[in-house]
């Protein structure tokens, strides 16, 4: 701990934060976790998804964009708020077309891993929406299921931040937003398997997908096989 | 003189997936017809077109949940061929055999003592609140754990090979996900002496009744037929995993040996009908009437010139000796059949438990993409085909699946009319029990209906819009 470190709580425990850092980069360092979808380590934060929220000084904010400030006071694994996310992942599920029984992700897709940590074990009211939406199998080596995107712009930040290409947009507004790509199709663009964006494990689902390669990884070893979503993090404190 | 009658069974009990019988008697009730339909819809031939094709053999065992290795595999085997690889590694090959063995025996289990045995041990028009799993547990417990913990093993082998006993990922494009852990190995092969016992006297029960009952047996349901399934290339050894098609007629005279599944499509016709959502395959040259075949654990036994393994070789001998040496065409020796098939995948899993291919690393295998290919294998309930074109972006265009209950369409048909004819023709009052004779003939082929259903926008429909008081108001019809 510094002279400019701070503490602060989460759900009554105290955790130390250095100046700068989001609620989330100090809860992640202090083996707390707090369910996200939107970010990703080494991309820069968003704050779009929501399933961060957390109550800060009785305010609802995201915990990946909100600093943290000394003598803080957050909530987050209150059950208003879980049941909040809970919602937030079951709505992803109804308004896109996620069929986890036959998608080369399950077992690795965070929709799906929060979607079990967050106890949605039964279906909900909600209606299923059921949209069309493209699947764009052009590239030879990568293909992308606008089925399952669930709008996080993972990819979008790390073509243009770390890849320095901008393969990926937004197109459509509101619940019409979708993910789209820079050419007339993934095979006009100089998206290639090697980019950080494409197989840098920065897709949460099964939307960008890198051809012939589905189903290689045995049911056992994938990264949700033996671990919830978010145990690497409170490793950390036990 | 009585009016004429509709009599519906429906569903048919004891089977997977809907369907129904009808039987129209006349006014002297004589049954004129007799019909297995299918109503339920599944539509997995159009569904898949657009997906990807190692997608494919996970998306496809989902028409099963009791057989979903089959269709696994059969669509795997498909796409072997699309991702150019004609020769599997053999720790793959190895894998994928012992897993469909393993599914063989566990189908034929919960399909011999969960479906079919509750007939068989405590007669056809038993109440019906006897016929069923719990009874067969209440008077005879030993024989119903057995049953339940032949199927657990066969499904332990499923998920040592495919992650999972119902809908695991282990075969894909070229090969296998991975082999077989040692402590794993060891864990199955210690059961394996128990199984081979409990498979042995399960054979004897069905080689006893079918013996027992011989008269019965030869007449319930029994009707010449053509025969078809895989036999292993060279020696026509039964092989459910590989081979060549064979097809036999009624006499045992060859029809077509040693062809090459890919050419299935020159050598067989479907035919759609109006009233089931089932197609109706036959042998092109011979035509509809008398081109249709049965494929199954009996007809395999009819095609097979023996078995590879011992006990399942000498059970093969007796039952083919029972009809001298000629194709046995009765529907209800089918059990006796399944049961050798038990055998015979319990010594062929223990053969490859002790085989140190399986703990391989050499998995997948590669080869130049091509845009078709085909899978055959033979499922529990017979000869399953899987036909597939893949376009340059690597997604489905074409499917065509040839299920076992479709290949036996015809089959189960005639051999509803020939029960209805024989049990209730002429009867005024019919009994509960007198019905469940014709479902007892059914489910002698062990159909899987879910899975049989697919072909969108091919079937013929008629619809009749009718008033009030009956009269037929319009009709419009399509296809056939």
């Amino acid at each position: 701990m510094t002279d400019k470190d701070f503490t602060f709580t989460i759900d009554g425990a105290s955790v130390t934060a250095q100046p700068g850092q989001t609620i989330m980069e100090a809860a992640d360092a202090a083996g707390i976790y707090i369910p996200r979808l939107c970010d990703h380590e080494g991309l820069r934060h968003q704050g779009s998804c929501r399933v961060c929220t957390v109550k800060a000084a009785g305010r609802s904010v995201a915990a990946c964009t909100q600093p943290a400030a000394p003598g803080l006071v957050v909530e987050s694994e209150t059950p208003h708020i879980q049941a909040m996310r809970k919602s937030l992942v079951e709505m992803l599920f109804h308004e896109g077309n996620h069929i986890c029984p036959v998608c080369e992700a399950s077992g690795n897709c965070e929709l799906q891993a929060m979607a079990y940590r967050l106890g949605m074990v039964e279906p909900t009211k909600l209606p299923y929406l059921e949209p069309t939406r493209p699947v764009d199998a052009s590239h030879p080596g990568i293909a992308l299921d606008t089925n399952r995107c669930i709008s996080c712009g993972r990819c979008i930040r790390a073509s243009e931040d770390v890849d320095h290409k901008g393969v990926f947009g937004y197109c459509g507004r509101g619940i019409h937003r979708r993910i789209t790509v820079n050419g007339e199709d993934l095979a006009h663009t100089d998206a290639a398997v090697s980019d950080h964006a494409i197989s840098g494990g920065v897709c949460p689902v099964g939307c960008i997908i890198v051809k012939r390669v589905g189903f290689r990884l045995p049911i056992g070893a994938r990264a949700f096989d033996r671990q919830i979503i978010g145990e690497a993090i409170e490793e950390k404190r036990r | 003189m009585a009016e004429p009658r509709l009599i519906e069974i429906s569903p048919v009990t004891r089977v997977e997936g809907h369907g129904k019988v009808t039987i129209h008697l006349n006014r002297d009730n004589e049954v004129e017809e007799a019909r297995l339909h299918v109503v339920e819809f599944r539509g997995f031939e159009r569904f898949i077109h657009g997906r990807f094709y190692w997608e494919v053999p996970v998306i496809v065992q989902r028409l099963c949940g009791i057989c979903p290795v089959s269709h696994h595999l059969a669509g795997a085997k498909a796409m072997d061929q699309i991702a150019g690889v004609d020769v599997l590694p053999p720790t793959a090959e190895k894998m994928r055999r012992l897993m469909h063995y393993g599914q063989v025996m566990q189908s034929h289990v919960l399909h011999f003592f969960h479906l079919a045995a509750p007939d068989l041990l405590f007669g056809f028009e038993a109440p019906a609140a006897r016929r069923n799993i719990f009874e067969i547990l209440r008077e005879q417990p030993e024989l119903g754990r057995r049953a339940v913990l032949m199927r657990q093993f066969g499904q332990e082998i499923i998920e040592a090979t495919a992650g999972k006993k119902i809908h695991g990922t282990g075969a894909i494009p070229g090969g296998i996900n991975r082999n077989l852990p040692i402590d794993v190995r060891d864990r199955l092969l210690a059961r394996i002496g128990e199984m081979t016992a409990w498979a042995q006297e399960a054979l004897a029960i069905a080689r006893n009744y079918t013996l027992d009952h011989a008269a019965l047996v030869a007449d319930f349901g029994s009707f010449p037929s053509n025969h078809m399934s895989l036999v292993r290339e060279g020696d026509g050894a039964l092989d459910l995993y590989h081979g060549r098609l064979r097809a036999i007629d009624a006499e045992g005279g060859s029809l077509f040996d040693g062809v090459d599944y890919c050419d299935y499509h020159k050598l067989l016709v479907e035919d759609v009908r109006s009233w089931s959502y089932m197609k109706f395959p036959f042998i092109r040259e011979l035509g509809p009437e008398s081109g249709w075949y049965r494929v199954g654990p009996l007809s395999r036994m009819n095609t097979a010139r023996f078995i590879d393994t011992p006990l399942a070789n000498a059970a093969h001998r007796e039952l083919r000796a029972v009809t001298g040496g000629a194709p046995n065409n009765a529907t209800l020796a089918s059990h006796w059949a399944r049961m050798i098939e038990v055998v015979h995948c319990v010594e062929k899993i223990h053969a490859l438990l002790i085989d140190p291919d399986l703990q391989g690393t050499d998995l997948v295998a590669t080869g130049e993409r091509r845009c078709e290919g085909i899978g055959v294998i033979e499922a529990p309930r017979g000869n399953l085909i899987h036909h597939y074109r893949v376009d340059e972006n690597d997604q489905i265009t074409f499917c065509n699946l040839i299920v076992s209950t479709t290949h036996n369409n015809e089959g189960m048909n005639r051999a509803v009319k020939d029960v209805a004819v024989k049990h209730l023709s002429g009867r005024e009052k019919i009994t509960e029990g007198m019905l469940n004779q014709v479902e007892v003939a059914i489910r002698a082929y062990d159909p899987c209906l879910s899975c049989a259903t697919h072909a969108l926008g091919q079937m013929p429909l008629a619809v009749e819009l009718l008033d009030a008081s009956g009269q037929l108001v319009d009709r419009a019809t399509r296809g056939a």
